[in-house]
């Protein structure tokens, strides 16, 4: 019942969060001066033809009308039609959505992979050398732009070496090998660059287990600190690791859209560079819509997994 | 350790106003006017890195980006301080609805990156320093909301509080007299985090033509033109990337040693 209870109230801060973003997404393009019919003919379109204009893109009702259109489309899956080239958003996002979630996705995988590893270092050497280098390294890794980042891996593993493709993309269904190398340099950029933020956290979950009573028992029937770590530290360290993931997701989607500049990938990314340089607003606002949409639906399934990984959760009274 | 750690942060901070103030005053060329006959020229004694694609000097522009840097860190990270603090304090001092409400409201913010943002306003008013340094400024508004928040209710639970409230202090009186004054360190260190992440955020807008546009030299659209020239000229692409990068480790180690600094109960044992 409280379970119940807990899951339909997240589902009501989803909905709320979203009514909230649609609202400020819709009132930042009403800021628009003119307006979209205006832009679309120009300074010289006689008065009658922008009237003409804003009547049939509907430009003419009230703003709450316009806005109860919108939303209403987006909710059944319409994110607009592009004033430019008539488009749907919808055709425009889809074939473009494979390559962003591979970035992050193989990202958000590829981070874990590298600062788990390296906190659990920070940690355990925590008064050596070892562990002051991670600390460190992660200090300078906050500080490189992911595009730097991925700028200097060009210019080492594509100039210099010459051992992958400087930019581009093949769709994986046309050849796997190929898809693999135009993704290398930008999950391998993207993965180290979150990698970096995430080590600080993992490096102080990691600490507290080291201080918990637990931890102490298992290392005093002779449990290595690595095999102790593992046992019993990892899951509890996952708890506080899922909750950093869930708020990077929007920086590391961020992070995506960056690097696909850099590397010319045809992501949203892209699709977003082409839109905003061609000031196509009902692109834009659909596909920044649709972004936020993603970023909080997966924050509400973060908090959901939580129920998952922590079994105290799915019983008792609220943490 | 931790004492060298703000030392590092103030002197790499220092580096940064100390090129913004002297270009000010002086650079060796004219960052701007475009010279043809010397393109992309390697580094020398004239041109201590070199010169980018239109022939201008890569330092002079170096030092004048510190400019934009500084400028739109200052007024993003203000921005979010002089909206996001107040509502902090009153979330954290009201309670019950208005907490919700406002935290909440800060959520869906939150959701709506700088970048997004910046997207929008672009595509609606065109890009510029203004709409980054909005975007920005307006994005971290969240993160300074939670940080006075979260001190406030620490401040709230503290005895003196209670007496001031029992001799009839107003809440307008404990919110400017006992809460502001305790809070105003983790401003501080929020500030001073907030700033780095205002850099990495400016230096991506302005890479990707969101941000300042040319020919005005900011780090971020230096990278932009040097990518043009990656195989022929990689070591352009080092510069304006290394700034940003010292920039942002400076204002970051600040923060850190600022904190350690100012609360001796965060200082971890070595």
């Amino acid at each position: 019942m409280q379970l119940g209870l807990r899951i339909a109230k997240r589902l009501g801060v989803f909905s709320v969060s979203l009514l909230g973003a649609s609202l400020l997404i819709f009132a930042i393009t009403q800021a628009l001066p003119g307006d979209v019919a205006q832009v679309l003919l120009g300074t010289d379109a006689t008065p009658e033809a922008v009237a003409q204009l804003r009547a049939q893109l509907g430009l003419d009702r009230p703003w709450l009308v316009q806005y109860l259109d919108w939303i209403g489309g987006i909710l059944t899956g319409d994110f607009g039609v592009s004033h430019l080239s008539g488009d749907a958003v919808v055709s425009l996002l889809l074939p473009r959505l494979a390559v962003t979630m591979w970035l992050v996705g193989f990202a958000m995988f590829g981070s874990l992979l590298l600062a788990v590893p390296a906190g659990m270092i920070a940690a355990l050497k925590r008064r050596s050398w070892q562990g002051i280098l991670v600390s460190a390294s992660a200090q300078v890794g906050m500080a490189i732009p992911v595009f730097w980042g991925g700028i200097l891996a060009v210019v080492i593993f594509a100039v210099w070496l010459r051992w992958l493709p400087a930019n581009g993309y093949v769709p994986l269904t046309q050849n796997p090998a190929s898809w693999a190398a135009h993704l290398v340099l930008p999950v391998l950029t993207l993965s180290a660059v979150q990698a970096a933020v995430l080590i600080r956290y993992v490096r102080s979950a990691f600490v507290e287990v080291l201080n918990e009573d637990y931890y102490r028992t298992a290392r005093s029937i002779g449990w290595t600190p690595m095999r102790a770590l593992f046992r019993h530290g990892l899951r509890n360290v996952a708890i506080s690791l899922v909750t950093v993931l869930g708020l990077q997701v929007s920086s590391v989607l961020v992070g995506a859209i960056v690097i696909e500049s850099v590397f010319s990938l045809p992501g949203l990314g892209s699709l977003l560079m082409t839109a905003v340089a061609q000031r196509d607003l009902l692109v834009v606002q659909g596909t920044v819509m649709f972004l936020v949409l993603a970023v909080l639906a997966i924050s509400a399934l973060v908090d959901f997994s939580y129920l998952l990984i922590d079994p105290r959760q799915r019983t008792g009274r609220e943490a | 350790m931790k004492k060298a750690q703000l030392v590092a942060g103030l002197v790499l901070v220092g580096l940064v106003v100390l090129a913004a103030v002297v270009s000010l005053f002086w650079t060796p060329f004219d960052p701007i006017r475009v010279v043809p006959g010397e393109r992309l020229a390697p580094p020398s004694l004239t041109h201590f890195l070199g010169t980018d694609g239109f022939g201008i000097d890569i330092f002079s522009r170096l030092l004048v980006g510190a400019r934009t840097t500084l400028a739109v860190g200052i007024i993003s990270v203000s921005l979010a301080a002089v909206f996001g603090v107040p509502l902090g304090m009153l979330a954290g001092q009201a309670g019950g609805w208005v907490d919700d409400v406002v935290m909440r409201t800060a959520d869906v913010v939150y959701a709506l990156p700088a970048l997004l943002l910046a997207m929008l306003l672009a595509s609606v008013f065109g890009a510029s320093t203004t709409t980054a340094m909005i975007a920005i400024g307006v994005a971290s508004i969240p993160a300074f909301a939670r940080v006075a928040r979260a001190g406030t209710l620490q401040v709230m639970a503290a005895d003196f509080i209670l007496a001031a409230r029992v001799s009839g202090t107003s809440r307008w009186g404990v919110a400017s007299r006992h809460v502001a004054p305790n809070i105003a360190p983790v401003i501080g260190v929020q500030a001073s985090v907030g700033f780095a992440m205002a850099i990495l955020a400016e230096a991506a807008l302005s890479y990707l033509g969101l941000g300042t546009p040319r020919p005005n030299p900011t780090w971020g659209n230096m990278l932009r033109d040097a990518q043009n020239y990656l195989f022929v000229a990689p070591l352009q692409a080092v510069w304006p990337g290394l700034a940003i990068a010292v920039a942002v480790l400076g204002f970051n180690l600040l923060g850190d040693g600022l904190r350690d600094y100012l609360d001796p109960r965060l200082r971890e044992v070595p």
